[in-house]
């Protein structure tokens, strides 16, 4: 708090979530003297004890110990921490086997992951309206007024699992990773169960992106300028540039769309990154070296995902995303509200990769773990459902670890998402009152990037919030609550 | 064949032993199953985890060191000796570390398993968080203190099998801990992976390296039947090997 105390004479609005668990998120907002939004900032309790938590853990037991760092993505960190100790167990190069039975998972994660974000978070808000009652907007409520689309997002989601049940041995913290490859192929049984429901998913996942256009359509300027700015983005992109979410080399953009860095290896993140921490946030703010620590922020997530790639190398997907990139007249698309829209592009190409794979012969070799020499580091990248996530480890010799840096993806959209809450609340604060349909737009701003609280266990959707204005003498002047 | 000289029952059923075998081992054979923990089918008996403890003619016994008597009375499976079979367990789970949902032995753990097949839910004793250091210093094990039960089947099987002394215990009651013989860890001593004491260790203390969470979920030792089902499974079904009477 202390750049706020600093900003003499600086009115405060804050919006507080009543629940002690770990996993609160709280907005801030800033007056100036004349009483207009100056700045705001969303809060994040990250939890970083793990870090410590794993030093002096054997190096292979981590790609298991991290999937209970985070309720939402446990399957992002087992598969990240997996390709990590890969390089501790000196293997570069794993076996087709291996890279495609944790391709498989991971496409099968972030399907479930998206439609989770788009059906049961985003679409309330999209389809119901930002200021439909509380009451009904929710999952519940879009089942009600739109039965097909909560059939669609229930059924989608239970296929992800399904693939991730059935690459690890159950749906939510699996084991698939040992370091150098996986413990299991995919059985035929499971591959034909898949087989069997991969064209319906491919079909509902396109019906959900046309449904998601027309709200887009219906609601141009908005969508074009809620909690929006231009930023640059990071991603991760294969061969080519082309959409990669597994494995591949880091790109990233400015907001022109031209490059700041490609082809960085994830070993070589340092080199292009920076972390840096602020007194009063736990998290950290990373940032691009080359651009300072007032200009290297950036995006991640589903908007970068699709920004940074040059394609999409399955058919539906790429076409959407065409669709989607004319929105930026030949440049990036910067539209916060785009991220949903992105998500949707990238759940097309995950169910498209998953029927590729689910028709690849190597998900039955048997040829799963490759060993080499021990190595002292080990530092990889993965595309997790929110964005870039890296995972950064040292082992002694006698296998046991030295250290831990893990940036999550929420952490790199820190400094996008204060944006986003400051727009917003520019927008649409009026006077001394923090109104409902403020807070709903900033509950629909912050829900954009889908941020995993703390890498806890609890989505945004199930935060409740306590809205405090304060005036200048720090005095309470109203108080809202929201469930 | 000699017939069986020796006959009692346990909870009512009738059990044939041979001369020397422990309460514990004529049951085995007799396909019933006394939970234990210490007990290792190739280790001499050391009785002292006291999970095994039935009652025999209306006194507490251990099986595992309790020998096969002709006529003698023993009750095995009750609420009372399973609540406090379930006391012990609980009492191991507190004294140690042991993260189950992400141990590398989950699955294959003797405790764990016989806290499902007792019952056990969350501990209701206060946990101790003892502070002990992972041993790593050996190439092939590694030796995780926090999860010991010290059930002393290292120690026996490093005695009697391997011939060696690679184990021991210092200290005493709630103090007691596992040690090995040099100063320098578990890698200064005699262990070899091979060695039999590598292979007893019913959590996951002692582990091989390199080998973790090879068994994909589902395959696990104890993912599809509770321990002891393979001594049950022994059992015949009706008629000559042991009913009800
Ligand atoms: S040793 Fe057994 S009881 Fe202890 S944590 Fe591991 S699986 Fe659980
Ligand atoms: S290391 Fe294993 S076998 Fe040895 S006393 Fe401890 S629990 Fe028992
Ligand atoms: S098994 Fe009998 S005392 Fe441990």
């Amino acid at each position: 708090m202390t750049e706020i105390q600093a900003s003499l004479g600086a009115r405060k609005i804050v919006i507080d979530p009543v629940t002690r668990v770990e996993g609160h998120g709280k907005v801030t907002i800033r007056l100036n003297e004349a009483g207009e939004v100056e700045q705001a900032r969303f809060h994040i309790v990250e939890f970083r004890g793990f870090e410590r938590f794993i030093q002096g853990r054997m190096f292979d037991e981590v790609p298991v110990i991290v999937q209970r760092l985070c309720g939402i993505c446990p399957v992002s960190h087992h598969l990240c921490a997996g390709k990590a100790m890969d390089v501790v167990a000196g293997v570069d190069q794993v076996t087709p086997t291996a890279d495609k039975m944790r391709r498989l998972m991971h496409y099968g994660q972030v399907l479930q992951s998206n439609a989770l974000n788009f059906f049961h978070l985003a679409s309330p808000d999209l389809l119901l309206g930002f200021d439909a009652p509380v009451a009904t907007r929710n999952i519940v409520g879009v089942i009600e007024a739109f039965p097909e689309v909560g059939k669609w997002g229930i059924f989608i989601r239970k296929f992800g699992q399904q693939v991730i049940a059935a690459t690890g041995g159950r749906r939510i913290h699996p084991r698939l990773c040992v370091p150098g490859g996986v413990n299991q192929n995919l059985t035929v049984d499971h591959r034909d169960a898949l087989r069997k429901d991969i064209g319906q998913i491919i079909a509902w996942c396109g019906l959900a992106l046309e449904l998601h256009k027309s709200f887009v359509h219906a609601h141009q300027e908005l969508h074009a300028t809620f909690a929006s700015f231009p930023s640059s983005y990071m991603s991760l992109v294969g061969a080519d540039k082309r959409m990669e979410l597994y494995d591949g080399t880091l790109r990233a953009l400015h907001a022109d769309g031209s490059t700041i860095f490609e082809d960085v290896k994830a070993a070589d993140y340092r080199d292009y990154m920076i972390e840096e921490v602020r007194s009063w946030s736990y998290m950290k703010f990373p940032h691009i070296r080359s651009l300072g620590r007032d200009n290297g922020w950036y995006r991640v997530g589903p908007l970068a995902q699709v920004n940074a790639c040059a394609f999409i190398d399955t058919p539906l997907a790429e076409a959407a995303r065409k669709d989607f990139m004319a929105l930026g007249h030949g440049g990036l698309v910067h539209a916060t509200l785009g991220y949903h829209w992105a998500r949707m592009i990238v759940m097309i190409h995950c169910a498209e990769v998953i029927e590729r794979l689910l028709y690849d012969d190597d998900l039955q070799g048997t040829d799963l773990v490759v060993t080499g020499k021990r190595r002292p580091e080990g530092v990889a990248v993965i595309e997790a459902p929110r964005g870039t996530l890296l995972h950064h480890y040292t082992v002694d010799d006698n296998g046991q670890v030295t250290s831990a840096n893990l940036i999550v993806s929420t952490t790199n959209n820190n400094e996008a998402m204060n944006r986003s809450v400051t727009k917003v609340a520019k927008d649409y604060l009026t006077g001394r009152e923090i109104t409902e349909g403020l807070l709903n737009h900033v509950e629909v701003a912050i829900r954009a990037y889908d941020p995993c609280l703390s890498c806890a266990t609890h989505a945004l959707g199930d935060m409740p919030l306590i809205v405090t204005l304060e005036d200048a003498d720090g005095a309470i002047v109203a108080t809202r609550v929201k469930e | 064949m000699t017939a069986k000289a020796i006959q009692f029952t346990v909870d009512g059923i009738a059990v044939a032993a041979t001369a020397g075998q422990s309460l514990i081992e004529a049951c085995d054979d007799a396909g019933i199953y006394i939970p234990r923990l210490c007990h290792h089918p190739d280790l001499t008996p050391s009785g002292n985890c006291r999970v095994c403890t039935c009652t025999v003619n209306g006194r507490q016994s251990a099986a595992c060191v309790t020998p096969a008597a002709h006529g003698m009375v023993v009750e095995n499976d009750t609420p009372r000796l399973t609540d406090d079979r379930r006391t012990i367990i609980e009492m191991l789970f507190v004294e140690g570390i042991h993260p189950c949902p992400y141990c590398v032995a989950s699955g294959d753990c003797e405790l764990q398993a016989l806290g499902y097949r007792l019952g056990m839910t969350a501990p209701t004793e206060a946990y101790l968080w003892p502070r002990r250091k992972l041993d790593a210093t050996h190439p092939d094990i590694t030796l995780d203190h926090d999860r010991c039960i010290l059930c002393s089947r290292c120690i026996r099987a490093s005695r009697m099998e391997d011939g060696k002394t690679v184990f021991g215990f210092e200290g005493r009651g709630i103090a007691m801990r596992l040690n090995v013989d040099a100063q320098g860890g578990l890698g200064e001593t005699q262990m070899a992976a091979i060695d039999k004491a590598a292979s007893v260790c019913p959590v996951a203390c002692i582990v091989i390296k390199r080998d973790s969470y090879r068994v994909p979920n589902g395959e696990r030792r104890f993912d599809k039947a509770p321990i002891g089902s393979d001594i049950e499974a022994r059992r015949r079904p009706s008629g000559s090997g042991g009913h009800r009477s």
